[in-house]
């Protein structure tokens, strides 16, 4: 069984002005569709990246998983558990244990105040699990000294904060950890260290990754399966070799198409033409219709549903 | 040969601190041809931003220009001050920054925005400038740009309001343009829209486009020639084909093996080992010794070379590309 399965998973936000201003100016209430019946699975032990461009709810699944935020319909369960449903505080808690969640900004998320022991230890300490020795352990774990335990997050640069969070993910021995792109703050070189880092961790402690990235060909090197997010719509999904090979959804072509590649050297392509649409009022049908090539009658009146398409699922009506 | 827009020789930019001097720029040179792009790439800390704003006097003190010359089409520009070089910037070199948000004022309408530097930098009626801007704007590809020059720049999406600041920065017909992380802050599908659009205006004008990225694709994609800085020095220089397919300089072999690429499937990525150092703390010898499978012992004693006339590797030991590890 999936560790992880998310089904028909939408989330809305109330985007409204106060109610004085919509009376005054007659407006509307607005919502915000950040997520929109979005259906998968992650296996346990693999790494499923989400790739999408900004707006696209990549992170705001990732915040649904860990419980950041409840949906508004559709159901995430881990283990079988669906955390915003679930009543038994024992299996919440569980369950809860077992998910961690690495940031962007390895600078906006450790407590400057903090020493690093304390910032690594405090999720087995909030827990009141026994913490002695823990940090120095991860530490090493993740490449630092031990002795950097005392010291304070500004002491470090970015690429050892990031390895800092990652001990932090680490402590409570979770078995699922959420990663809202955590090497886009990074240079290259620094980049490559932490990625290799997690595929090492990945291998050693049996662990299961959702990786949420923007950059394609990170997501290419890490990924074991990979789901394309369009305005909120999961339109592709497939195994990376697969989808960067045969790419079958056309937002997907022209994502792989936009990419800078490193072995084209001046290449002149006509670059995509418009940009991702208003998601307080989405275009009908598919998504996708204003911007995409093969859009037909049937794009703008209704809704493609997921479907399988040789070795991949796509949501297209044309695809072939 | 041409004469190239903008030529630095043995710029160095000094910082003064409690803990004594920093060098974040160090004896570098390089030339730009007009209608080229030169990348310019190395990671945060390299120089790359601080050399870009030595070329448009936009240093904050207390760096300033310690050695070096910087010419623009033939002409000194590194002592101007003031009013001098208020009246060049803009005209002669524009800059394009990473957050077009920032570089906006979010209180004027583009269109005011747009006239305001023409006037400033053009000698011509306020109805042509109004004239010009809309071209301007057109010319970037904002649909609708006779409308939408009464716009606010809040009003505008990411990748249109960095059009909007492109087209700022060509509304002067400047001669060089310097471009800070241009599409850094942008998604890929409007970050190939922007390359393609600074490629397709550098060619149809002839400007010099000094393109400052991180991003080996970009550069890749978008350059003519790179310069790959390392603290604070340049590491390698030479037409984008030679320097990302064969290397010279252990650094720009190591950066290569280190991008992720579609080709090389899910096998480990190099890993160059540590860190950039700080620039209080540099190392003896060349800057990259420690963390370089090639040094020796000249290496840790003796400066990098300096790079010979526009090409090559400021390395002791260039790769001969047998041994090249990516």
């Amino acid at each position: 069984m999936a560790l992880v399965s998310v089904a028909n998973l939408t989330r809305i936000f109330d985007v409204s002005k106060p109610w004085l201003n919509r009376l005054i100016e007659r407006r509307k209430k607005a919502y915000l569709t950040a997520v929109s019946d979005v259906s998968f699975e992650i296996e346990e032990k693999t790494v499923y990246s989400l790739v999408g461009e900004s707006g696209s709810g990549k992170s705001t699944i990732g915040k649904m998983l860990v419980g950041l935020q409840r949906p508004t319909s559709g159901s995430v369960k881990i283990r079988d558990v669906d955390l915003a449903r679930e009543t038994d505080a024992a299996k919440i808690d569980a369950v809860r244990a077992d998910i961690q969640m690495i940031f962007q900004d390895p600078f906006a998320s450790l407590n400057p105040r903090w020493r690093v022991r304390d910032i690594i230890v405090e999720p087995v300490a909030a827990r009141g699990g026994e913490t002695k020795g823990l940090a120095e352990k991860l530490l090493e774990q993740v490449g630092l000294s031990a002795r950097d335990a005392g010291k304070f997050p500004h002491e470090f640069s970015g690429g050892q904060r990031q390895r800092i969070c990652i001990a932090r993910a680490l402590a409570s021995e979770p078995r699922l950890i959420v990663c809202d792109e955590p090497t886009s703050a990074l240079d290259v070189s620094v980049q490559a260290q932490v990625l290799n880092l997690m595929s090492d961790l990945k291998d050693d402690l049996g662990l299961t990754y959702l990786f949420i990235s923007h950059d394609l060909t990170v997501v290419q090197h890490i990924s074991d399966r990979v789901g394309v997010l369009y305005l909120g719509r999961l339109v592709e999904e497939a195994a990376p070799d697969e989808l960067f090979d045969d790419p079958k959804h056309p937002y997907t072509q022209m994502l792989l198409e936009a990419a800078p590649k490193l072995g084209e050297f001046g290449r002149d392509v006509p670059p995509p033409k418009g940009e991702i649409p208003d998601p307080i009022n989405p275009p009908t049908g598919c998504a996708y219709h204003p911007r995409c090539p093969l859009a037909a009658d049937i794009c703008k009146a209704e809704r493609p549903q997921m479907r399988e398409l040789r070795e991949a699922k796509v949501a297209c009506h044309m695809a072939k | 040969m041409t004469q190239s827009v903008l030529s630095i020789r043995d710029l160095t930019v000094e910082i003064p601190t409690r803990h004594g001097i920093l060098r974040p720029v160090d004896g570098v040179s390089y030339d730009i041809a007009p209608g080229e792009i030169l990348g310019v790439v190395g990671e945060s800390g390299a120089g790359k931003s601080m050399a870009g704003n030595a070329v448009i006097g936009l240093l904050s003190p207390p760096a300033r220009i310690a050695k070096g010359e910087i010419h623009v089409n033939g002409k000194r520009i590194d002592h101007l001050k003031g009013d001098a070089m208020r009246r060049l910037r803009g005209k002669e070199i524009g800059m394009v920054f990473q957050d077009p948000l920032t570089s906006l004022n979010p209180l004027l309408r583009i269109g005011d925005q747009l006239t305001e530097t023409i006037l400033a930098h053009l000698d011509v009626s306020r109805s042509e400038a109004e004239k010009r801007a809309v071209a301007a704007l057109d010319e970037v590809g904002i649909p609708g740009a006779a409308e939408r020059i009464t716009s606010y720049p809040h009003e505008f999406s990411g990748g249109m309001r960095q059009r909007v600041v492109i087209a700022l920065a060509l509304c002067a017909e400047p001669s060089l343009i310097i471009a800070d992380e241009p599409t850094t802050a942008l998604d890929v599908s409007v970050q190939a829209q922007i390359i393609a659009l600074l490629k397709s205006l550098c060619k149809e004008r002839g400007t010099a486009v000094m393109l400052i990225t991180h991003d080996m694709g970009v550069i890749a994609e978008a350059a003519d020639r790179v310069a790959v800085m390392y603290a604070g020095k340049l590491a390698e220089l030479g037409s984008v084909r030679d320097v990302l397919t064969t290397p010279r300089h252990p650094y720009t072999d190591g950066l290569m093996g280190s991008t992720p690429l579609a080709s090389r499937g899910k096998k480990r990525l190099h890993q160059i080992p540590g860190a950039m150092p700080r620039l209080d703390n540099l190392p003896d010898g060349c800057a990259f010794h420690p963390r370089c499978p090639f040094a020796q012992d000249t290496c840790r004693a003796d400066p990098a070379p300096k790079l010979s006339d526009g090409n090559g590797a400021a390395c002791w030991f260039p790769l001969s590309h047998a041994e090249a590890v990516a």
